[in-house]
């Protein structure tokens, strides 16, 4: 149920994200959804992508460290509430996020929620336990 | 004043004389007792009793920092341990430092040589010396100390750091003569500015600098500023440390060598053979009374070339024009000695790494700063700030626990660092852009 995200280094200089979104386009990549971190030096790009295999190769060919990291796409109600419930469920499980980002489903009225987890695994767990829709990779990509 | 009228204006003839009495014994001593010694002069196919001429001095073998390296810590020693009452070090990584040893004899002629020194930058028995440098492995705060001492001058062991506190004991106690890298001592004024104490108001009015390069208009600015004369101090601690060569207030131009204690000579660094007279060349050392640690023919890596003509001061010591630059890779950042190759091994013994990095060299209003960027790769990519925050600060902390330097890391992108020829460019000194 996992999905794969990849991160990009990027100097925080003039210019480097743009050089991202050009390797990609010039791959026929869509990017579904993205969050930038960033420090006074650097940052880092996080995407979730249509072809994270081919997005790496690209990105690599033209220079970018690469990372890929393992992140669950959660879907959540769009209603008063709908992020807190799972929260407390992640809380109370001992699960740490380390970093999230969301977007908006645009046919089916719900947000989904891309999470870095501590432990990922034990995450995944505590939420099919509680019957929260988790959108797997391969559908993901496809969005 | 001249602290030694006898020696240190002794014709250069009879100079030379002494010298070539010292170099004759020096060679002997050597032969005798380092191992070292006797295998480079049986390589080099000379014998002690083949130098009868100060000419001579070109056959034989030179020393470089690595083969104290390779010695460490005590394997160049030159008379039993018993006899050896101190050593000292320079920076280095685990187990690569450089390491000197000094006999009571070597501390002696040392503390005569620093009060020499003291004396030529016109300083008496009756100043009273604040010494900011570092006390400790380095030469520079206990050398400055022994010969402030055996001026017989009031001396303060104030040591670096705790700046503000500096200025607030300059002041108080009056100090005239001020010790510490000339860097520092613009960084000490500024503190005190800010403090309400104005260098021009206090009886400050010399200082000894030393420990790093710096230019004829950084002396301008310093004694304009401080309404001070500011004197050039040269050494190095593999040969001794502090007061290997100091100006003479009169003219200050060039420092005087301490011919009686060192043979100088200036080399080229590629072919290394000695120049013409008064040619640009590397500097090489070799230690005519040292005991302890004796060095042939040391080579400093310091560029500059020797001017043995009459100076107005009466001396008739050689003296050596300000250091033009290195032969070697060596920086120095704030007195301390840095070595890219010492950056490397602390990057790899970090994360056991073998990253592409650059050091860059900036001056700072008058402080020099060093970032080190190192490329990002995959290894140590990772998809939380936290995480390479964290090696950044590891990086930093390791650099200041070996070198005793503070620097910046700073991550950078793959292929930011410029190569040439494949060959990475390991140092990029903005020093003289960004003035």
């Amino acid at each position: 149920m996992k999905a794969e995200q990849i991160s990009i280094f990027l100097e925080n200089r003039a210019g480097r994200l743009e050089e991202v979104t050009r390797v990609l386009a010039e791959a026929g990549i869509s990017i579904r959804a993205l969050s930038l971190a960033d420090t006074s030096d650097f940052g880092i790009l996080r995407l979730i992508v249509s072809d994270h295999e081919k997005a790496k190769v690209a990105l690599k060919e033209n220079g970018f460290t690469v990372g890929r990291n393992a992140v669950v796409a959660v879907e959540v109600s769009d209603q008063p509430g709908g992020l807190h419930a799972i929260l407390s469920l992640l809380c109370s499980g001992g699960v740490n996020v380390e970093y999230m980002y969301a977007f908006v489903h645009q046919c089916e009225r719900s947000a989904v929620i891309i999470f870095r987890f501590d432990r990922t695994d034990q995450a995944i767990e505590l939420l099919q336990k509680n019957n929260i829709t988790i959108i797997p990779g391969e559908k993901l990509y496809s969005i | 004043m001249i602290f030694d009228m006898d020696i240190e204006t002794l014709p250069r003839e009879e100079l030379e004389a002494l010298q070539l009495k010292r170099l004759q014994s020096l060679c002997e001593r050597v032969y005798a007792n380092v191992p070292f010694y006797r295998r480079a002069f049986d390589e080099a196919g000379i014998k002690p009793i083949d130098v009868k001429s100060l000419a001579d001095l070109r056959y034989l073998p030179f020393t470089e920092k690595q083969d104290l390296r390779n010695h460490y810590p005590f394997g160049l020693f030159a008379v039993p341990r018993d006899n050896v009452v101190r050593v000292h070090a320079s920076s280095g990584t685990t187990g690569r430092a450089t390491v000197v040893g000094y006999t009571q004899r070597d501390i002696d002629n040392w503390g005569r040589m620093v009060a020499r020194c003291f004396a030529a930058a016109g300083t008496t028995r009756r100043d009273i010396i604040h010494v900011a440098y570092g006390y400790g492995l380095f030469t520079g705060g206990l050398g400055a100390h022994y010969g402030a001492e055996r001026l017989g001058a009031i001396t303060v062991p104030v040591s670096g750091g705790g700046t503000r506190r500096q200025a607030m004991l300059l002041k108080d106690f009056g100090a005239t003569v001020l010790c510490c890298t000339p860097s520092y001592s613009l960084v000490l004024y500024e503190t005190a500015l800010e403090a309400g104490i104005d260098f021009k108001e206090l009886p400050l009015r010399v200082g000894v600098f030393g420990a790093e390069p710096w230019t004829d208009e950084m002396r301008r600015d310093i004694e304009n500023k401080m309404g001070i004369k500011a004197i050039d101090i040269y050494g190095l601690s593999e040969v001794m440390g502090p007061g290997v060569g100091i100006e003479c207030l009169e003219a200050q131009d060039g420092a005087h060598l301490m011919e009686d204690h060192f043979l100088c000579e200036v080399i080229d660094p590629v072919t290394k053979e000695p120049v013409a007279p008064g040619e640009m060349g590397e500097l090489v050392i070799t230690t005519l009374t040292k005991e302890a640690q004796p060095v042939i023919r040391y080579r400093t890596r310091d560029i500059t070339r020797l001017v043995k003509t009459p100076c107005k001061c009466g001396r008739t010591f050689a003296r050596m024009q300000r250091v033009h630059g290195r032969s070697d890779d060596m920086l120095i950042i704030r007195g301390v000695n840095v070595f890219p190759s010492q950056i490397e091994s602390i990057l790899l013994e970090t994360e056991g790494l073998t990253p592409h990095y650059q050091l860059v060299v900036r001056r700072d209003g008058n402080l020099d700063t060093l970032t080190v960027q190192v490329e990002v790769d995959e290894k140590i990519f990772s998809d939380e700030i936290k995480n390479l925050q964290r090696l950044e600060g590891k990086i930093q902390k390791n650099i200041k626990e070996f070198l005793g330097v503070t620097t910046q890391v700073k991550l950078v992108e793959p292929r930011a660092i410029q190569r040439s020829e494949g060959k990475a460019k390991r140092i990029l000194d903005l020093r003289n852009e960004c003035k």
